[in-house]
């Protein structure tokens, strides 16, 4: 009887601490921020402040980057949507200290494979879901070739940022050979160099691209992305072929259609058009389709253009 | 009460006996040699730097108090075999733990408070010469009383640090209580993050035990006022409050913990 009135009073009094710290949650709130400052960001110096345990700060400082890219990315896909800026004026500053975590983990171990292929992946995406440095994912990956040349996914990746981000076609074709080059490299590489240096950035060759990746991928995450990027290239085709059908209503009736039913209507579509994730797409007044705001597809890549012909 | 009083005595005399009152004396010795080295070495920042170091220094070496005679109080007892002579007194065995609770931390307050005139006296010394106009441009006067709120507030986090080495005290091994108390200490300072953590992970799971985690686990950022006295920025009377209230709960709790674990013990 002592005892349960004892345990009882015991988790009373912790209950009590925590309406306290509730209440002192509510009224004298701390920042939400991420601790974004990097007190140390030589990675010389911290090599020698962890010294026999450089690993384990390796580790801690990935935790770390990964926090700090996935803490902003939600922060950023929480605030109020607003009129996207002109590329030049969008403020990427908040993932400025990205590249420095980034790099101090593979100063810290330079073997550190997935902190150079996802963190060239993070680096790269547009803002706001990244900081837009297709220029700094490189130099990460150069850093991770300079330490394992026989590393044929780091070239890959290379190779794909220069495809998917700078559409930088011939580079990007160059890279896949030299992967392909590498002992051990898989047999894809030459051809889809080839065909990336031929056709350029068409969406088969986007196509055959993240299919590639979606195959050779080792990790869930790369694999997610790459169904996520198929996924987001049949949207594409679907939104062409939606466009086909209205600008059809339009030459035959002379007018736009104003919503999907007068498409149904007229026996163009057989019911409200969804996207692969099941979302419905928009169709706006202007007569052009386009994905949901709502879609977790959205937004779509920017439309890839064709290599310009060679000389 | 009276029991509680007299061990609460005989633990404070003790740790004078075991010369834990000597840390004092490196204090000392840190803030003077300090307070000479760093008026050369910060481009004017000496003040503000002795501050910190100051209420850094009180910070720790009250915490190594706090663990290292906390996580002794009872087990050293009944290694030492002296528990069954206590406990042969009248002397119930909530009192011995209460009254061990106390003595330590009247240990703590009589270091703390050394060690805040020791810091009081060091920073006297660096204004001494100093232009008003000089002085002017510091965050906060030197001799600032607002120090002691820092003070009090990092005596109020070590009196629950002990009693979280109490606890420990009370059913393991004094290495295993150092490193258990240790290694929730640091947990304590990071639980912000844990609070934080539904920001940056999507598995609700992930998130709710998280958050089950930040409000079980003692909260001690919460008193870390030390940049914002230092700075001069004005640290709010029911924020104390409130903080020391947490405390008093939290510590209240794991008392009440220690003393069912303690009498449910069998020394047989």
């Amino acid at each position: 009887m002592r005892l349960a009135l004892g345990v009882a009073a015991a988790a009373l009094l912790l209950v009590g601490a925590a309406r306290v710290q509730a209440v002192r949650d509510g009224a004298f709130p701390e920042s939400n921020a991420i601790d974004e400052a990097i007190y140390i960001a030589s990675p010389t110096a911290l090599r020698r402040l962890t010294a026999g345990f450089t690993a384990l700060a390796a580790d801690v400082y990935w935790i770390r980057a990964i926090q700090y890219y996935g803490g902003t990315k939600r922060r950023l896909e929480n605030q109020p949507p607003s009129p996207e800026p002109p590329p030049a004026l969008a403020d990427t500053s908040d993932y400025r200290h990205l590249y420095e975590l980034l790099d101090i983990t593979t100063s810290l171990d330079p073997r550190f494979d997935i902190a150079y292929r996802f963190g060239a992946v993070f680096l790269a995406e547009g803002y706001p879901i990244g900081p837009g440095r297709p220029d700094l994912a490189v130099k990460l990956l150069d850093k991770g070739l300079r330490e394992r040349p026989d590393k044929w996914q780091y070239m890959e990746d290379k190779g794909f940022v220069y495809y998917w981000y700078l559409r930088d076609y011939r580079r990007a074709a160059e890279t896949f050979a030299g992967a392909g080059d590498i002992p051990g490299a898989p047999n894809w590489l030459k051809p889809l160099a080839a065909t990336t240096l031929a056709q350029g950035g068409d969406r088969r060759t986007s196509r055959a691209m993240w299919l590639s990746i979606l195959e050779s991928a080792d990790v869930d995450w790369l694999r997610k992305q790459a169904e996520h990027r198929l996924l987001q290239l049949r949207a594409l085709d679907d939104i062409d072929a939606l466009q086909a059908r209205v600008a059809a209503y339009a030459a035959r009736t002379g007018e736009r259609p104003r919503d999907w039913a007068v498409l149904i209507r007229a026996g163009l579509l057989r019911g409200v058009p969804r996207d692969p994730a099941g979302t419905p797409y928009v169709l706006a007044t202007d007569g052009r389709v386009r994905l949901s705001g709502g879609s977790p597809l959205s937004p779509l890549p920017t439309e890839p253009v064709h290599l310009a012909p060679t000389s | 009460m009276k029991g509680i009083a007299a061990i609460a005595v005989n633990v404070f005399r003790e740790s004078v006996r075991d010369k834990v009152l000597y840390n004092l004396v490196l204090f000392a010795v840190l803030m003077i040699g300090a307070s000479y080295l760093i008026g050369q070495l910060t481009a004017g920042q000496d003040v503000k730097v002795i501050k910190d170091l100051g209420l850094a220094a009180t910070s720790v070496f009250g915490l190594f108090i706090a663990v290292f005679i906390g996580i002794g109080l009872v087990s050293k007892e009944v290694e030492r075999r002296s528990i069954y002579s206590l406990l042969a007194k009248p002397v119930e065995r909530w009192q011995l733990v209460l009254g061990k609770y106390a003595g330590l931390v009247l240990t703590l307050f009589v270091n703390i408070s050394v060690m805040a005139l020791a810091l009081y006296v060091v920073l006297a010394y660096m204004r001494w010469g100093v232009p008003p106009l000089t002085q002017q441009a510091w965050d906060a006067p030197a001799l600032d009383p607002a120090l002691l709120t820092s003070i009090f507030l990092i005596f109020v986090e070590l009196a629950l640090v002990t009693a979280i080495a109490l606890l420990f005290s009370t059913f393991s091994t004094p290495i295993l209580s150092a490193a258990f108390t240790f290694g929730l200490t640091i947990v304590g300072q990071y639980s912000t993050d844990l609070r934080n953590f539904q920001d940056v992970v999507e598995s609700p799971a992930a998130q709710r035990l998280a958050r089950a985690l930040y409000w079980v686990l003692p909260n001690l950022a919460q008193f870390d006022v030390k940049a914002q006295v230092v700075h001069g920025q004005p640290v709010a009377a029911r924020y104390v409050a409130v903080v020391t209230l947490y405390a008093a709960l939290y510590v209240g709790f794991l008392l009440l913990v220690s003393t069912i674990v303690f009498s449910r013990r069998d020394f047989k």
